[in-house]
């Protein structure tokens, strides 16, 4: 039952994934991430995606309070912190959200402050259905590891 | 229109100003001179008027003076002179009625006074003796009352003589004087009339003169005002209103002084037309008044006759017929009457006896019918008389007024107060203006009183006089007037024409270029736009195109069967060609913007090469053809100038000529240009354009690096400016780079638009090779700019060979900072090792020839099989320095294989020769060749060879191959696939990352230790000087070019000019104690999502290395890294 649970486990890891690719949530570059996890770094991509939550996390909480003030809102820190967000949301593959920024940059180059939060605010969004799919898919990649696990420890012990 | 060009092109505004300033000053000075010259024109005519008064009322003054005519009188003579005769009359009327001595005189007009005056005086005497009589007649009238009614003529006591004349018009001698000279000053005004005209003109003219004078002036000093310019420039659009305003008002005024003009000269021409009539009046009447003085004298003659003969004689003397005859006879003497008739005083008493007398009755005059006398006019028919105190019956008549017989003329109401008025006073008298009895015509009747013994007087109708026929005449129209008039108007309507059409002129132009303003800020505004663009859709392009490649790369390492792998393979290098294009185009609109700049770096020329070699050494294996470059010892080691875009048109250049070749050769040359142009004419060994046939044992083949034929290039390089001129600037390296492939070639026709961007010569759809055909318009750009020219050669079936020249500067030798693509720091491994070229073709031999003797080793060249033995035998019997280490033998010496069989000759020679000891040491035996298939390897061993060195040859490569073969050195060869290259290129090397983003920094990390790397991660540009103080352990650093606080290519500057300091201590260092030369230069790579040029240029600037993509891109990074690492890379299979 175990094994089959990993096998339907990977299945559905695997459709999750097809998905996300498929919406466009997440390309290529995620699973160049994913090629680099090797066994001297085992958790490598749930290590970079956690270091990823943590800043994004950070830079949206800069652009929101950047934004929350059309009065004080200074553009170019907005640039800054965009440029950051982009930085790492290409590395780890996070495709939508890299558009979003590209469109939130735009808006800040043009000084509008209301497409900045609009903006901003379908980034949020697409920032919590990311989190929320890879939350998922790392929820699924445990269980399947302690799936594996149970079905192969006892043969290597 | 300020607004928006103040910023732009202000000298474009600026000419423009000074147009509509020059335009303005222009209208405003022929507005002024319009002003002036109507004001000249003015007064010229305002004084020509003003002499003309003048004449007048001296005239005037003389005419009163002279005849005591009073202005008023003057005035109506001459309206009466130019009006018709009903007017005539009124004028007498009037004048009449001004003097009253008119009726006291009894006497003509009043301007005859004083001539009448001086008549009377002249005759006083007889006039006195009349007088005399006619008191006694008078007196004995009274008694001889009863007489009159006899039919006797002779004792009638009154007798008349009436007389009709011509009004006559007195002046006197010396008004003829005046008027003699007043004509002298009309002409003397009508000169200076003209002088005047002519002076407006010139006027005129020299306004204009003055206009363009100041136009100049305004042109000069348009510079001075420039600033003042720009705010008028704002106002230009109600300047041009007001300008339109004023010349409204120009051609108003110009119509309105050419009306006052007219007026004025019409004026004139009518007062002169007055004047020439009065002359003309005053002479006709001084012989009038002559001519009625005449008559005057005659009809008082004939008044006496008539009482001396009629009355002094009983019976009369005198009968109608006498008298008849004689006043036809003596009408001469009377020039200015019609006719004379003699009417007797008859007394109501004696009537009937004078009735009976004549046989005719006293008939009444007629006034009703005033038709002329007809043919049957016949007196008898006329009314008797009705009775009177006294008639006046004519009795005597002449011929031509013979109807008058036997008419009352005291029945007439003039005559009568004219007989009465002449008896009283004893004088002649006339009527005024009258129509005259049955002639319609107007006269005047003179009555002459004979008293007593006098002739019975006349009524005669007067003849009117020719002259005022003449003055009939409707005045001619003042033509001088209405032309000069009319042409001023229409020279008024010209300018104002030619400046409307002007000022809509300037208008239009001022909009058109408003507009094109405009446009050209849109344009300019697409423009940016464009390359805005361009730069980020590269960026989105390449972001995906990325993802396709790598998922494709991810592909091709899976299983797949022959088809699929064939699919993605060709997926993928679509994928590339189109990063490629994408490349290419950005570059093509930098350069056509002009903004690309070339730099100035050092760098070695034969490096160059031998990189782009090696971008297509894989290409050129696999289809077979050598590829070989030659670079001439004469230039220089170090030039500066842009070796990345030297780069790019050789790239170019072999590129095509990779594609368009099948078998044969291509063959990349460096020269100078002095070089080849003297030894134009000698065949040089490597010069091999002399497509000389050589007979060889088997086939024709040509002397070329392949035996095939290549064109001959030679005429068309002459063309080129380099070569023509003689003089060269010394500082400057001019290199002629030659491309010879033996490919298709191009078309004829296709020929002339090779340079057009993307052209290519088989434009059709179904063409058999790819590409946009930009490469070559690129390249040609980039040659332009590099100082040099571009050409070719080239025939289809044969092939083609491009040449271009590129002007450089000769660098120095071992500066630090120089751009290399590989380090050759081992290279003197190889110093003074001797080896031998053994090929059958002269220019191949050439090639290696030159490739080994940059690595440092003394080649010589063996052409057949014979002499390469025998130089072969001759070296290994020597020893030390002249030991021969290597002999290098083509595949294809002498012919196909005949290179894998020229060991066997070798050992044949020593199985058979005893001259050669075994144990003597032999040169180890290399095999050149471009492809080697499984068997030709397994036989190379077997033959008798250390290896293989494939060709193209690189001296990177070379010298692998030789180390390894040789055991100098670290002998590893590396083996081809990336991957694994780059595993064993990076393996254990110490690698900085410097990125400020957690995830970046941990992703690349991640990436180059799967590599084999030893990852170093810091997450700023100030850590990462830190880390790079020297004396460091890192081989290489990446850095993010985007960093708070400090950028990478700030971070960079200062790592590299701290390098500097350190290089410098160590080479003082060096200098004293001679020991190992380490030079600091820690290779930076540029981390970077943009992959613009411009930020690649960027980074070249301030000292990187080169630069990777973000993420990562596996071959991207091989051949990044692999410049560095490349000279010391390790075989993992060794």
């Amino acid at each position: 039952m175990l094994g089959l649970d990993a096998a339907r486990l990977e299945a559905d890891m695997n459709r999750l994934m097809a998905q996300l690719f498929h919406q466009g949530v997440l390309d290529e570059q995620f699973m160049q991430l994913q090629q680099l996890q090797d066994d001297s770094s085992p958790n490598f991509v749930l290590e970079v995606i956690s270091i990823y939550f943590r800043e994004s996390e950070k830079m949206l909480t800069n652009l929101r309070h950047q934004l929350a003030d059309k009065e004080v809102t200074d553009y170019t820190k907005i640039g800054v912190h965009l440029n950051h967000l982009m930085g790492s949301s290409s590395s780890i593959g996070a495709n939508r959200i890299t558009t979003v920024c590209i469109a939130l940059r735009a808006a800040s180059e043009q000084c509008s402050w209301a497409r900045c939060l609009r903006c901003l605010e379908v980034l949020e969004h697409e920032y919590c259905y990311l989190k929320a799919r890879l939350h998922e898919l790392f929820q699924m990649e445990q269980q399947r590891v302690i799936a594996a696990g149970v079905r192969y420890r006892p043969q290597l012990a | 229109m300020g607004g928006q060009n103040r910023g732009l092109g202000s000298s474009n505004g600026g000419e423009c100003e000074g147009c509509r300033r020059l335009k303005a000053r222009f209208l405003v000075l022929c507005v002024l001179s319009g002003f002036v010259g109507s004001i000249g024109v003015f007064w010229g005519l305002g004084s020509y008027g003003c002499r003309g008064r003048d004449l007048w009322e001296e005239r005037a003054q003389v005419l009163v003076e002279q005849s005591n005519l009073s202005k008023n009188q003057l005035q109506a003579l001459v309206l009466l002179l130019s009006s018709s005769e009903r007017t005539f009359a009124q004028c007498m009327e009037k004048s009449r009625a001004s003097h009253d001595t008119y009726r006291a005189e009894g006497g003509s007009l009043s301007c005859i006074r004083e001539a009448i005056c001086f008549e009377g005086k002249r005759r006083r005497g007889q006039q006195d003796c009349v007088r005399d009589e006619i008191v006694r007649v008078g007196h004995c009238a009274v008694q001889n009352e009863h007489i009159l009614v006899n039919p006797v003529p002779s004792l009638p006591k009154n007798e008349y003589m009436i007389d009709t004349s011509q009004q006559n018009f007195v002046s006197s001698p010396v008004q003829n004087d005046i008027t003699l000279l007043k004509a002298k000053k009309l002409i003397n005004t009508a000169k200076e009339h003209q002088k005047l005209l002519s002076k407006i003109l010139w006027w005129i003219l020299l306004g204009l003169l003055v206009l363009f004078g100041l136009g100049e002036l305004s042109k000069s000093s348009y510079k001075q005002n420039h600033q003042q310019k720009h705010l008028q420039l704002q106002n230009s659009k109600s300047g041009g209103k007001w300008m339109k305003k004023i010349l409204y008002m120009g051609v108003f005024l110009g119509v309105l002084v050419s009306v006052w003009i007219f007026v004025s000269m019409n004026a004139n021409i009518i007062e002169r037309r007055t004047e020439t009539l009065a002359n003309m009046c005053d002479e006709r009447a001084r012989m009038l008044q002559d001519q009625f003085n005449v008559s005057m004298n005659h009809v008082h003659a004939m008044a006496i006759l008539i009482s001396t003969f009629h009355h002094g004689k009983n019976p009369s003397a005198i009968d109608q017929k006498t008298f008849a005859e004689y006043t036809a006879r003596t009408a001469f003497e009377r020039p200015l009457t019609s006719g004379v008739a003699y009417a007797l005083k008859v007394l109501h008493s004696q009537r009937e006896l004078f009735e009976q007398q004549h046989g005719w009755k006293i008939k009444k005059m007629e006034t009703e019918d005033h038709s002329p006398v007809q043919d049957d006019y016949n007196p008898e028919k006329l009314n008797p008389s009705p009775i009177q105190d006294e008639y006046a019956p004519v009795i005597f008549s002449q011929e031509t007024v013979s109807h008058i017989v036997s008419i009352d003329m005291m029945s007439g109401k003039e005559d009568h107060d004219n007989i009465l008025r002449a008896r009283s006073t004893g004088k002649g008298v006339l009527t005024s203006p009258f129509k005259l009895l049955k002639s319609n015509h107007l006269g005047v009747v003179l009555t002459f009183a004979v008293y007593n013994s006098d002739l019975p007087p006349n009524a005669i109708p007067q003849e009117r006089i020719e002259a005022t026929v003449g003055f009939k005449n409707e005045p001619p129209l003042p033509w001088t007037a209405i032309t000069t008039s009319i042409g001023v108007a229409v020279i008024v309507l010209l300018v104002g024409h030619i400046f409307y059409a002007a000022l809509n002129r300037i208008e239009k132009v001022e909009d058109d270029y408003r507009e094109m303003r405009e446009l050209k800020v849109r344009a300019e505004a697409a423009d940016v736009a464009k390359s805005q663009f361009l730069a980020t859709v590269s960026h989105e392009i390449r972001t995906p195109m990325n993802g396709v490649l790598g998922m494709l790369q991810m592909l091709l390492d899976t299983e797949l069967d022959a088809t699929q792998q064939d699919f993605a393979v060709t997926a993928q290098q679509s994928g590339k060609a189109l990063i490629t294009l994408i490349n290419e185009v950005l570059d093509q609109a930098k350069i056509e913007s002009g903004r690309l700049e070339l730099e100035a770096v050092p760098f070695d020329v034969r490096d160059v090469l031998d990189n782009v070699l090696s971008l297509f050494s894989d290409k050129s294996q696999v289809k077979g053809i050598e590829l070989a470059v030659y670079v001439s010892d004469q230039v220089p080691e170090v030039l500066i100038g842009d070796p990345g875009r030297f780069r790019q048109i050789l790239t170019n250049l072999i590129g095509n000529s990779v594609k368009f070749t099948e078998e044969g050769h291509i063959f990349v040359s460096v020269h100078l240009v002095g070089e080849v142009k003297i030894s134009n004419n000698i065949t040089s060994p490597i010069s091999h354009e002399n497509a000389e046939v050589r007979t060889n044992c088997r086939d024709k083949s040509y002397n070329t690096l392949s035996g095939f034929q290549v064109v001959d290039r030679r005429r068309n390089l002459e063309n080129f400016r380099m070569f023509k001129s003689t003089t060269e600037p010394s500082d400057s390296v001019n290199l002629l780079v030659t491309v010879e492939d033996t490919g298709v070639g191009i078309p004829e026709d296709a020929q002339s638009r090779i340079f057009t961007p993307f052209m290519q010569a088989d434009s059709s759809t179904s063409r058999t090779y790819g590409g946009t055909g930009i490469g070559l318009s690129i390249s040609k750009c980039l040659v332009d700019l590099m100082g040099g020219e571009i050409g070719f050669v080239s025939k289809p079936g044969v092939g083609s060979t491009f040449f271009f020249t590129a002007v450089f500067t000769e660098g120095k030798k071992n500066s630090g900072d120089m751009k290399r693509y590989h380090f050759d720091a081992t290279l003197s491994d190889f110093w003074g090792m001797r080896a031998l070229v053994v090929d059958g073709r002269r220019v191949r031999a050439e090639i290696s020839k030159y490739h080994l003797q940059r690595l440092g080793i003394q080649a010589d060249i063996a052409t057949d099989p014979k002499a390469a033995l025998s130089a072969i035998f001759e070296a290994s019997s020597l020893s030390g320095t002249s030991k021969l280490d290597m002999v290098l033998v083509d595949k294809e010496a002498w012919g196909e294989g005949s290179g894998l069989a020229f060991p066997s000759h070798l050992t044949d020679l020593r199985r058979n020769g005893s001259t050669i000891k075994p144990r003597q040491s032999t040169p180890k035996l290399f095999l050149l060749a471009t492809s080697l298939s499984l068997t030709e390897i397994d036989e190379l061993k077997s033959a008798g060879y250390i290896d293989c060195i494939r060709k193209p040859l690189r001296l990177s490569m070379m010298a692998v191959c030789l180390r390894k073969a040789l055991g100098v050195g670290i002998k590893r060869q590396q083996v081809r696939g990336q991957p694994l290259a780059l595993q064993s290129l990076l393996k254990e090397k110490q690698i900085l990352v410097v990125d400020d983003n957690a995830v970046n920094r941990r992703v690349a990390a991640a990436a180059l230790k799967k590599y084999g790397a030893i990852v170093t991660c810091v997450a700023s540009g100030k850590e990462a000087i830190v880390m790079l103080q020297p004396r460091h352990k890192f081989d290489a650093c990446f850095m993010d070019v985007q960093m708070p606080e400090m950028d990478g290519f700030e971070a960079t500057r200062q790592i590299r000019s701290c390098e500097k300091k350190i290089n410098e201590l160590i080479e003082r260092e060096v200098s004293m104690d001679n020991g190992d030369v380490t030079h600091w230069h820690t290779p930076i790579l540029a981390m970077t999502a943009d992959v613009i040029q411009a930020t690649h240029d960027e980074c070249l600037r301030c000292g990187m290395d080169g630069y990777v993509s973000k993420p990562f891109e596996e071959e991207q990074l091989y051949s990044a890294v692999a410049r560095f690492f490349e000279s010391d890379a390790v075989d993992p299979t060794f």
